[in-house]
């Protein structure tokens, strides 16, 4: 093991390092070619070690832009990916609200554009601590969506992206969130693979031609984005980005799979990662940093004798329908934990609408149980996690809610001043 | 057909690929709008025209003004050195007529001339 | 400096094609066709939210032939950056292809440089980003219907002036100067040349390049079509619109604007002014106003060129 110091890794070594310095590693193995950079906390310290490694050489031929906005950040990268070559870039919060019209911009021109989130509250009033919202304001925007519960899976999600986002039936950007602060600014050994390696995984970086359906090249001049009327296509062309996102699933999984031949590591089936669901009495769907913690409390329960499993989304966008289904109709209730919020919607959590939505049409599946909590970095103890498990577990035996109820969804660790 | 193949039928040389891109249904689609050039975008805009400006030809005496300062690009310098309108995409603007030095273009009234 | 007979020869290439939307008379039009004749083959266009956005067609045909991107209106100025950082990259990896000489350009109106641009724009002249940076100055936000920008000048009606606007033009070239970006010029589309040999020392030059070119609008300044020319041009002999170039700092007055350091060789501002609708609200007073700010900004001109001369 290697103290991360200013040891500049090539071949596989293990390394203490922070969440967002695995991100930087990913980007610098995945050899991105323009990167724009825009600090904001808790996302800054990507950006800063990849200015390191520009500076001191590792990563040749690079191009780093630092841009005055968040907004100019996407624009850039938008046009760098368009021109033919690899992206990246990192924000947060209030960041990612900033270049929100250009999101969409970066979808509909279908670039596959990797860009991680640390996620952070949003304001006012200020908060820079974890929690989703951020990401699931950005919902609509066509971008896929991951969420990373440890480092190494920061790691190996970004190489991962890179590898489903350039696919030709898929080209569509992605962002891999995880948690500001709990997984940002902490430390844990990840493996930064050799570079070989990691080349014979992803796909060669763009030729000179640039991607295939957009280029900028003089003797194939083309325009792209005007106007199109209503009677056009432009319907169509909208369609056609939920349709690409939809068979995107079966991308993740192969990827996953992919990944696992090469690295070794698991991700469940790249969708979802199952935690002891066989035999479980009452499941928790759960995403992000709270889900590493949730497998203890899954795993402590366990030794009580409780029966209990857990399910880690890993992807939200696209959104995987028949993996939720499948676990549904094994148990009879599911927790669904959301470190977000969506205001006025039917649940209150962007996830657990989704789930519920997922299961609507199909009989014989779980009841859902939607709960909120750790909003703004709020901290989540594992006594309150093996909590919430026992609560879903009397709630399955004797019907009985928990209290903090409102309108249907369980808001657990609302502070109470004595 | 997959996404790639879409693709494949713009994704060639200037000379080999569509002039104008036609599909029939969204499957056909390729995944992002993008337009190739050609000339007429709009159609003959030469119809919006009120008044045509017609060069005299005897007196020109060939300086290009008319050519520098047309908005659109439609005067023609031919090989013997004398300039034509096109005609087709010619919108009317009057700018050649208004900047010839030595007053030999006339704007005259579209509806004035008899033409088959 | 190149002449019309020269261009003639060499110039017959048309990159706009003909048959767009563009208004009959436009002056983008004429600045656009001028422009892409100094660059050539090897530029690709980013341009945001304009006149210029909508007047290149309908999918899916388009009249620019040469590379052209769409933009969303804020952010012409960081894509430039981003398309001009890949092109490096590209050379990078495949060097001694076309991908070193391509040159990246922008070409917005004035309300997207001015108003909503000028953010990304200062950005990238502070990065001195390498990118030819255009703006076409009609002096409103004409794509929408005639709406006010900071370019309007005084005393303009516009659909949200209608009295008149009350405060001035924004000085953008002299905003640019002051990020000291390696080249800033001015145009008009009334020299057409002068327009063609800025635009190639623009092409010579590596970083962040700022040209400001006066552009009129027939239906926005409220004028018949074929006075185009005649009022760019009045625009210049007035002193109203000067034409200079800053080189690395040093201001050179281009050939039409350099006699009229002499206050009586410039034209009364009135002659540029009355042949215009969106001047008809302007007062006797605001008339005398105007020339004299004119006659002030000389008087700073002057200082500033001889004191660059000791």
């Amino acid at each position: 093991m290697v103290e991360a110091t200013n040891d500049f890794v090539q071949d596989k070594e293990t390394i203490v390092i922070k969440g967002n310095i695995s991100a930087a590693y990913a980007a610098k193995s995945a050899r991105v070619q323009v990167i724009s950079a825009y600090p904001i906390t808790p996302q800054t310290t990507v950006v800063e070690k990849l200015s390191e490694f520009v500076d001191n050489g590792l990563m040749p031929g690079t191009q780093y832009i630092k841009v005055e906005s968040e907004h100019s950040v996407m624009a850039s990268v938008i046009a760098a990916s368009m021109t033919g070559t690899r992206t990246f870039t990192a924000t947060a919060g209030q960041g990612l609200f900033y270049m929100f019209e250009m999101l969409h911009w970066a979808s509909g021109t279908r670039l596959p554009i990797v860009t991680t989130i640390a996620s952070r509250g949003p304001a006012p009033p200020w908060n820079i601590w974890a929690d989703f919202t951020d990401i699931f304001s950005c919902r609509d925007t066509g971008w896929m969506t991951a969420f990373c519960a440890t480092h190494q899976e920061i790691y190996d999600e970004i190489l991962m992206s890179y590898k489903l986002c350039e696919d030709y039936d898929v080209l569509l950007p992605k962002f891999v969130a995880y948690g500001g602060f709990i997984l940002s600014h902490t430390s844990k050994p990840v493996i930064v693979e050799d570079q070989e390696l990691v080349d014979s995984f992803l796909p060669p970086l763009p030729d000179e031609k640039g991607w295939p359906h957009i280029w900028i090249d003089p003797e194939r001049p083309l325009m792209f984005g005007n106007l199109i009327m209503p009677s056009g296509f432009y319907y169509e062309f909208r369609m056609k980005i939920h349709d690409a996102m939809v068979r995107a699933k079966e991308k993740i999984k192969t990827v996953a799979k992919d990944f696992e031949k090469i690295f070794g590591r698991n991700y469940g089936n790249g969708l979802v990662q199952e935690y002891k669901m066989d035999g479980a009495d009452v499941g928790m769907v759960i995403y992000g940093d709270l889900a590493l913690q949730m497998e203890q409390a899954v795993d402590d329960l366990r030794e009580e004798g409780y029966k209990v499993g857990m399910v880690k989304l890993r992807h939200f966008r696209p959104f995987p329908v028949e993996d939720i289904i499948e676990i549904a109709k094994k148990v009879p209730l599911l927790g669904v934990v959301d470190r977000a919020t969506a205001f006025g919607s039917p649940t209150g959590g962007p996830v657990s609408c989704e789930v519920k939505t997922a299961l609507h049409d199909v009989k014989g599946t779980a009841r859902i149980l939607p709960m909120i909590n750790g909003l703004g970095g709020r901290e989540v103890t594992l006594e309150q996690q093996k909590n919430q498990l026992k609560m879903l577990i009397k709630l399955n035996e004797t019907g009985e809610l928990p209290k903090d109820m409102f309108y249907g969804t369980y808001w657990d660790g609302l502070l109470e001043v004595k | 057909m997959s996404e790639s193949e879409k693709w494949k039928k713009i994704n060639k040389s200037k000379e080999e690929r569509p002039k104008v891109q036609e599909y029939k249904n969204w499957k056909e689609l390729s995944p992002i709008p993008i337009s190739l050039p050609i000339e007429g975008n709009m159609g003959t805009t030469g119809d919006w025209r009120t008044f045509r400006p017609v060069i005299d030809q005897d007196n020109c005496n060939k300086c290009g003004f008319c050519w520098m300062y047309c908005p659109e690009g439609v005067i023609e310098k031919k090989e013997d050195g004398h300039f034509e309108i096109d005609l087709l995409y010619c919108k009317g603007c009057g700018i050649c007529a208004k900047e010839c030095p030595t007053k030999n273009i006339e704007m005259v009234r579209e509806s004035d001339i008899k033409d088959g | 400096m190149v002449k019309l007979k020269e261009a003639l020869e060499s110039c017959q290439e048309e990159f706009f094609l003909p048959g767009n939307s563009c208004c009959a008379g436009c002056g983008l039009e004429i600045a656009l066709r001028w422009a892409m004749k100094a660059l050539g083959h090897n530029t690709a266009l980013v341009s945001p939210a304009s006149c210029l956005n909508v007047v290149v067609g309908l999918w899916p045909k388009a009249a620019p032939n040469f590379p052209f991107t769409n933009m969303a209106f804020a952010a012409a100025a960081a894509a430039a950056t981003g398309m001009s950082a890949a092109f490096k990259a590209k050379n990078y990896r495949f060097p001694g292809k076309v991908w070193g000489e391509m040159t990246t350009l922008v070409f917005a109106g004035d309300g997207g440089t001015t108003d909503i641009g000028i953010q990304g724009l200062s950005g990238a002249a502070e990065r001195n980003s390498d990118f030819i940076y255009c703006c076409y100055d009609n002096e409103a936000y004409m794509n929408t219907g005639i709406q006010r920008s900071s370019s309007t000048p005084h005393g303009a009606v516009t659909t949200t002036t209608t009295l008149g606007k009350e405060r001035y033009k924004k000085n953008l070239p002299a905003i640019m100067a002051a990020h000291e970006i390696p080249y800033v010029a001015t145009c008009s589309v009334s020299e057409p040349l002068d327009l063609y040999d800025k635009f190639k020392k623009a092409k010579s030059i590596k970083g962040c390049r700022y040209i400001h070119i006066l552009a009129p609008c027939p239906p926005g300044w409220g004028y018949q079509s074929e006075s185009t020319i005649e009022l760019a041009r009045l625009a210049v002999k007035t002193g109203s619109w000067i034409l200079y170039e800053i080189e690395n700092g040093i201001m050179k007055l281009s050939k039409k604007s350099q006699p009229l350091l002499d206050p009586s060789k410039r034209t009364p501002l009135i002659d540029y002014l009355s042949n215009q609708k969106r001047f008809s609200k302007l007062s006797e007073k605001d008339l005398i106003e105007l020339q004299e700010r004119l006659d002030r900004n000389w008087e700073r001109i002057a200082a500033e060129l001889s004191c660059q001369e000791n």
